[in-house]
């Protein structure tokens, strides 16, 4: 038996009424080698998005993913953008994890952006400029022939530890968005 | 490097595009300016991508469910009893998953700072909610009907009456946010976000079912809506 998955819908502009289930900072504050990623959402004329919510599934630093709702690293995240269209995490950096044909993936963040003109989830990962290495041998990212388009999927630094990742959901600098 | 994937599938079976909706819809302006254009990449699933979110009943409080029960008084507007099924695409059930809800009040009129719209905001209703299924994937709300509302797509646009249903299932490629609409409702016709999925058949598989069994005397109508996430690959993944 194969049924269709039911259809999806835009977010719309009010999901925010829902109290949040989840939020922006993984890792509590002091966590040792905690990170700061953040970003603004772009639309196609450039114009910053203000109500976009960016979801984060990620692996611990020991590159694990939780596997139960009381694992102490649950690796979500949940942040709506603000009125300039910006979203920040607080989290660690993943460790590796299993790709395959025995290549491992390099640290990534993967990320789901809904807003009121998406009909659907765009799908997209982060990955991390202090990566070289293991960037260059990523399945996913070595798949990605255009280096302009590679490009788009990783972050800039801009301090210790603090990274910058744009999202632009259309135009000349578009983000690659991914079919999972 | 070791991981436990256990039974888990090897991914999850891709859409039918014909019952998704696109990108760019230009009938819905906002698609115009927010969808890709560059066709998406695919991506051969790994364990980011089968693996994801778990909720658990701590993540719930114990009257999320019943939106007409967040305040101190009763909101105003037709109680309704909203049930039905979390499946996947073999139809297997989908238990202890979290299912999310957020709706208009009876007038039209969202608790939100950026809803405009010149119809009453209810002290007594926020209008969200949550709730995981249960062990065979059934979930339940109490809450009431939401009123259909203007949107500036168009000069004349009014949203038909939904209810926003965000559901996680086992994985990152699971994950969905939808809309359910009401049987019989005028407005159906006419929504362009309705409209954007191209088959017929799952557009109406957005409308509820009005239902007897769950209608409970002298207390609320009961309408069903089931939802079916992508369905596993069939072989499994090597350990």
């Amino acid at each position: 038996m194969s049924l269709p998955t039911t259809a999806s819908q835009t977010i719309g502009p009010f999901f925010a009424i829902l109290l949040p289930l989840g939020s922006n900072e993984l890792a509590p504050p002091g966590t040792p080698r905690a990170i700061r990623v953040e970003g603004c959402v772009f639309d196609g004329a450039g114009t910053p998005v203000p109500d976009a919510l960016i979801e984060l599934w990620q692996a611990s630093e020991s590159g694990q993913h939780a596997l139960t709702h009381d694992e102490t690293f649950r690796g979500f995240g949940r942040c709506m953008t603000d009125p300039d269209g910006r979203y920040s995490f607080v989290t660690v950096k993943p460790g590796r994890v299993p790709g395959w044909d025995e290549r491992v993936q390099a640290p990534h963040l993967s990320l789901g952006i809904f807003a009121r003109g998406v009909l659907k989830r765009l799908s997209t990962r982060l990955y991390f400029p202090d990566e070289a290495a293991a960037n260059a041998s990523d399945p996913v990212l070595s798949g990605i022939n255009e280096a302009n388009v590679r490009r788009t999927l990783i972050a800039s630094a801009v301090g210790p530890r603090r990274y910058t990742f744009d999202i632009h959901l259309q135009g000349d600098s578009e983000t690659a968005f991914f079919a999972i | 490097m070791a991981s436990d994937t256990g039974n888990r599938t090897s991914g999850y079976r891709p859409d039918d595009e014909a019952t998704q909706p696109p990108y760019l819809y230009a009938a819905y302006r906002s698609t115009v300016l927010r969808s890709p254009s560059r066709p998406l990449i695919p991506l051969q699933q790994t364990l980011s991508e089968i693996t994801g979110p778990i909720f658990g009943p701590g993540d719930v409080g114990p009257l999320d469910y019943d939106l007409t029960r967040q305040h101190s008084g009763q909101p105003l507007g037709q109680r309704i009893i909203m049930s039905g099924r979390l499946v996947d695409g073999d139809g297997s059930a989908i238990p202890h998953s979290l299912i999310e809800t957020w709706q208009a009040n009876a007038a039209g009129r969202y608790a939100h700072s950026e809803d405009n719209h010149e119809a009453p905001l209810d002290p007594n209703f926020t209008g969200g909610g949550r709730c995981l299924t249960d062990a065979h994937g059934h979930y339940r709300f109490v809450t009431i009907h939401p009123g259909a509302y203007p949107w500036g797509n168009d000069p004349n646009a009014w949203r038909p009456a939904h209810i926003h249903f965000s559901v996680f299932g086992p994985a990152f490629a699971t994950r969905l946010i939808t809309q359910m609409y009401f049987p019989g409702d005028p407005l159906l016709p006419f929504d362009p976000i309705l409209d954007s999925i191209p088959d017929p058949t799952a557009r109406q598989r957005l409308v509820a079912t009005f239902d007897w069994d769950t209608t409970e005397p002298g207390f609320a109508l009961g309408y069903t809506f089931d939802i079916i996430l992508r369905g596993p690959n069939a072989t499994p993944i090597e350990a």
